[in-house]
């Protein structure tokens, strides 16, 4: 292991670590705008220059520069002062002295360097470089006269996003960042670039001109709009959420977010349910909080247990469902959360949990994709496998519609069938799952929602015991979810017999009377129609089309909360802002209502609700987590149709109220399909 | 895998140049087919009247499985690929230092009046287009002009004007120095080593 010192602090490095890597070991800082932890390295921005001993007497690219044994590195001299003041006097020739009118300013890497490794003048007097702004789709704004050409948006775009659309143009001075052909960039994870971007060359488009950094108030909480569980920080402005950044957790989301996650947010703002309705005269009217509990206990009053049935949607956090629970059961009735007709069960949390981790992904040596569409489904753990796939260390293949994943993908055919055949090793990838010492199948939910998912599952199940997918540390069956309640509400137990479509029909023969829906807003409600049907939830979707009683919920960045992600971490989110008028968070609605109903539900704060649930529900409690769930078995043999699977998610850019409520969203679905493109501006268009 | 890109009018390797492209690929791995792209580019450059469109770009990028963008990367960085249409004639003058020095200013002036257009711009009827170009690397006879793969040496405004108005006389001009030069011989013959070095004659400052 190379020994070097950095500013005589001696310090010892894995081999292949960078001097600006050992450095940063050192605890030195080194300045950089090029180099990024989790992008290839490119050299070119030149602002990590130091002294290096032994070596040619120049400045060298710390980022770029292996550190070797008995190195001498200088980062405090008087001419390593001069090279950072040298780089950015070069840098900022061509960038634009507008930082007061830039969404950039007061989190700009290349104003606070300039701050603390600049010169403060500039001698240049000659003209200055101009560029047209390129499009790059709905949420990246350019200014591309900021920009500084240190590609670290189009190394994100080659190596994580695996949409190589972003590219370097030109030469030398009229070099140019632009996307191909200024198309959009059609990525689910675009969003990132701005992030990337250290100058403000690339913004949110959404964002324009919102708010400066200085005025949000930030919140550090959990993202629901996949079941990945992506650490995010919600920042807002008074009643307003303004925008969603990624927080880094290696074992979840690293440091990626997806647009979804990113831009759905003004979504927030919009369709809100603010107060309670109640329908009087077979029209939805406005009432008061007092009216609309009255309307329900009324029907209550004299309905058999039996006869209640409750839905909940794919946003919930555990203590909403905790507490609708309590609330259902104390009437005698029960609660379903598969409302897309998933056929799997809650008794084995080893037969519904992504066991393999997050982070599994990063040993997996074979992947067998099962009607899913990670890209889709969890843009982030998709670029995860293509990481790992980019290693050359992971074969991935595919039984399902054939989809552009954004890494190469053995296409087995897209019949269950398949699963039989390779379970009987009669299929060539049994041989590579054979092999590998880390093999990975990952079930979607289009693989859960048939007739023959049960027997689905037991085949995923047994090709993993068979082609050893379970051993004392490895657990390679993984079901990939696509709502964020999912995990915590098959936690619950909130599954009934017969799944949705068994309320549906109850609904339509007269066995069920009352349906309480907590935001499920992803089935046909028209089904509902014979019922008396509560809605609770923050936006006005499909689930109040055939409501008789609204009662207004908060969304995710309104309520702390619970949730479970897809591998049954536990990560508790935060309030940002409170929800619009009389809207409240949904376990007190419960608790509000259960006082009227007359079972009184035995908590009065969150911390009692959450006491209780943790010790009913003891894997709750482990925060942050990724549980080792007991393997079992699970599944039921039997056959399996030959019918091609469906991916669950048709619309990626509308997979919940939220998302459909965003203007941003639209844009997204619009740009995607090639629609929407707006010509370059010069600069001086808000 | 860029999802959106329109595909522009179309472009195809002529069977010859389709033949040819076989002696490139065999260059390079197969895993390292990339390195053709500039080849290719510069012959189809020539099949396309000499410049490099879209289409072109696209169909060698679906010929070496490259995303669009990296072929565009390349195409813009090298400035002998023409990105836009130019005329049959391609004059390119060369107005690097050395040039400049030995009168590269009174050559652009001469091609600029007498084709009646400037730099990078192609005359109405499609027939000249002028360019600047960097070092043309024949610094030892400059100024130059280059022209249909030849070069045209040591010029002044005079032969500069009479080259051209050979070129729209229909003629190819003799290439080589306009100055009645030998090649980047001395004008007017040898100034040095006239005489055949006696044999006894002693070199390197012997003893």
């Amino acid at each position: 292991m190379p020994t070097l010192t950095v500013d005589g602090i001696e310090v010892v490095v894995e081999p292949g670590t960078t001097v600006l890597q050992a450095c940063e070991q050192a605890g030195v800082e080194i300045p950089r705008f090029c180099y990024h932890e989790r992008l290839s390295i490119a050299g070119n921005c030149r602002m990590c220059l130091v002294e290096v001993t032994p070596g040619p007497p120049k400045p060298a690219a710390s980022c770029a520069l292996p550190a070797g044994d008995g190195m001498e590195v200088k980062t405090n001299t008087e001419k390593v002062k001069q090279y950072r003041e040298g780089v950015m006097e070069f840098l900022l020739i061509n960038h634009p002295l507008d930082c007061p009118v830039c969404d950039q300013g007061g989190e700009c890497d290349l104003q606070d360097q300039s701050m603390a490794y600049g010169e403060g003048a500039s001698r240049y007097t000659e003209k200055r470089r101009i560029v047209k702004e390129k499009y790059m789709g709905p949420l990246i704004r350019t200014i591309m006269t900021r920009c500084i050409h240190c590609t670290r948006c189009v190394r994100f775009a080659d190596e994580i996003a695996g949409v190589p659309s972003l590219g370097a143009i030109g030469r030398g001075e009229n070099m140019q960042i632009t996307t191909y052909n200024e198309q959009a960039f059609a990525s689910e994870m675009a969003g990132n670039v701005v992030d990337l971007c250290p100058v403000g060359a690339l913004t949110s488009k959404p964002y324009t001109f919102k708010a400066r950094p200085w005025e949000l108030k930030n919140t550090e909480t959990i993202d629901v709009h996949d079941a990945l569980g992506s650490n995010i920080r919600i920042d807002s402005r008074g009643k307003a959420v303004m925008r969603a950044l990624p927080r880094i957790h290696e074992e979840v989301n690293e440091e990626w977010i997806s647009d979804k996650t990113r831009h759905a947010v003004d979504g927030l703002a919009k369709n809100r349910l603010d107060r309670p309705y109640v329908k009087k005269d077979g029209k939805l009217q406005e009432a008061t909080w007092a009216e609309a509990f009255g309307a329900i206990a009324a029907i209550l009053k004299g309905i058999d247990g039996s006869q209640i049935a409750g839905i909940v949607g794919d946003l919930c956090d555990a203590e909403s469902m905790y507490a609708m629970k309590s609330f259902i059961s104390s009437l005698g009735g029960s609660v379903e959360c598969r409302q897309d007709g998933s056929k799997i069960g809650a008794k084995h949390r080893a037969g519904y949990l992504f066991n393999s981790g997050v982070a599994g992904i990063d040993e997996a040596d074979a992947i067998l994709l099962v009607g899913s569409n990670p890209r889709h489904e969890s843009p982030v753990l998709n670029a995860r496998i293509r990481q790992r796939w980019l290693t050359r260390k992971c074969k991935v293949a595919n039984i399902g519609p054939e989809a552009d994943l954004t890494y190469k993908i053995e296409q087995l055919g897209d019949s269950a069938k398949v699963l039989q055949d390779i379970l009987d090793g009669k299929n060539d990838f049994a041989d590579v799952l054979k092999n590998a010492e880390h093999p990975m199948i990952i079930l979607g939910q289009g693989a859960l929602n048939r007739n023959d998912s049960l027997a689905i599952l037991k085949l995923a199940h047994d090709i993993c015991e068979k082609y050893g997918g379970v051993t004392d540390d490895w657990n390679g069956f993984n079901v990939l979810h696509t709502a964020a309640s999912r995990v915590a509400a098959l936690d619950l137990g909130l599954v009934t017999d017969g799944g949705i479509n068994a309320i549906l029909d109850g609904v339509e023969s007269g066995g069920i009377k009352v349906v309480y829906n907590l935001s499920a807003d992803e089935f046909d409600t028209s089904k509902l129609e014979k019922a008396f049907v509560i809605y609770q939830g923050s936006h006005g979707d499909e689930g109040v089309k055939h409501a008789d009683v609204i009662l207004p919920g908060v969304a995710y960045t309104e309520k702390p909360g619970t949730y479970l992600n897809t591998e049954g971490r536990v990560q508790i989110a935060q309030r940002a802002i409170f929800g619009p008028g009389e809207a409240r968070e949904d376990w007190t609605i419960f608790r509000a209502l259960s006082e009227v109903t007359g079972s009184k539900l035995p908590f009065d704060d969150i911390a009692q609700l959450r006491a209780k649930m943790h010790a009913e529900y003891p894997s709750f409690a482990h925060v942050d987590e990724k549980p080792n769930a007991e393997w079992a078995d699970f599944g039921v043999s039997g056959k399996v149709s030959k019918d091609g699977f469906i991916h669950a998610i048709k619309d990626f850019w509308g997979t919940n109220p939220i998302a459909r409520s965003s203007e941003t969203m639209d844009e997204c679905r619009a740009a995607m399909n090639g629609e929407n493109r707006t010509e370059g501006a010069t600069g001086t268009d808000g | 895998m860029s999802m959106n890109v329109k595909k522009a009018e179309k472009f195809e390797f002529t069977k010859e140049n389709l033949e040819w492209t076989k002696t490139q690929f065999a260059k390079y791995p197969e895993n390292r087919k990339e390195s053709c792209v500039m080849p290719f580019l510069h012959r189809a450059q020539e099949q396309n009247n000499g410049w490099v469109s879209v289409a072109v770009m696209e169909y060698i990028a679906d010929m070496l499985d490259m995303p669009y963008i990296r072929v565009h990367e390349v195409a813009t960085f090298y400035s002998m690929y023409n990105l836009k249409p130019v005329g049959k004639h391609v004059i390119e003058v060369c107005t690097t230092t050395p040039c400049w020095l030995r009168g590269s200013d009174d050559v652009v002036r001469a091609c600029k009046e007498e084709l009646g257009i400037g730099f990078g711009e192609t005359t109405e009827d499609g027939e000249y287009t002028l360019l600047e170009v960097e070092c043309a690397g024949a610094c030892v006879n400059a100024p130059v002009i280059a022209y249909k793969e030849e070069y045209y040496e040591d010029l002044n405004e005079d032969t500069t004007r009479a080259f051209i108005k050979e070129i729209k006389a229909g003629k190819i001009p003799k290439p080589g120095p306009q100055n009645g030069r030998f090649k980047s011989c001395p004008i007017g013959g040898p100034t040095t080593l006239k005489d055949m070095a006696p044999a006894d004659a002693e070199f390197g400052g012997g003893e």
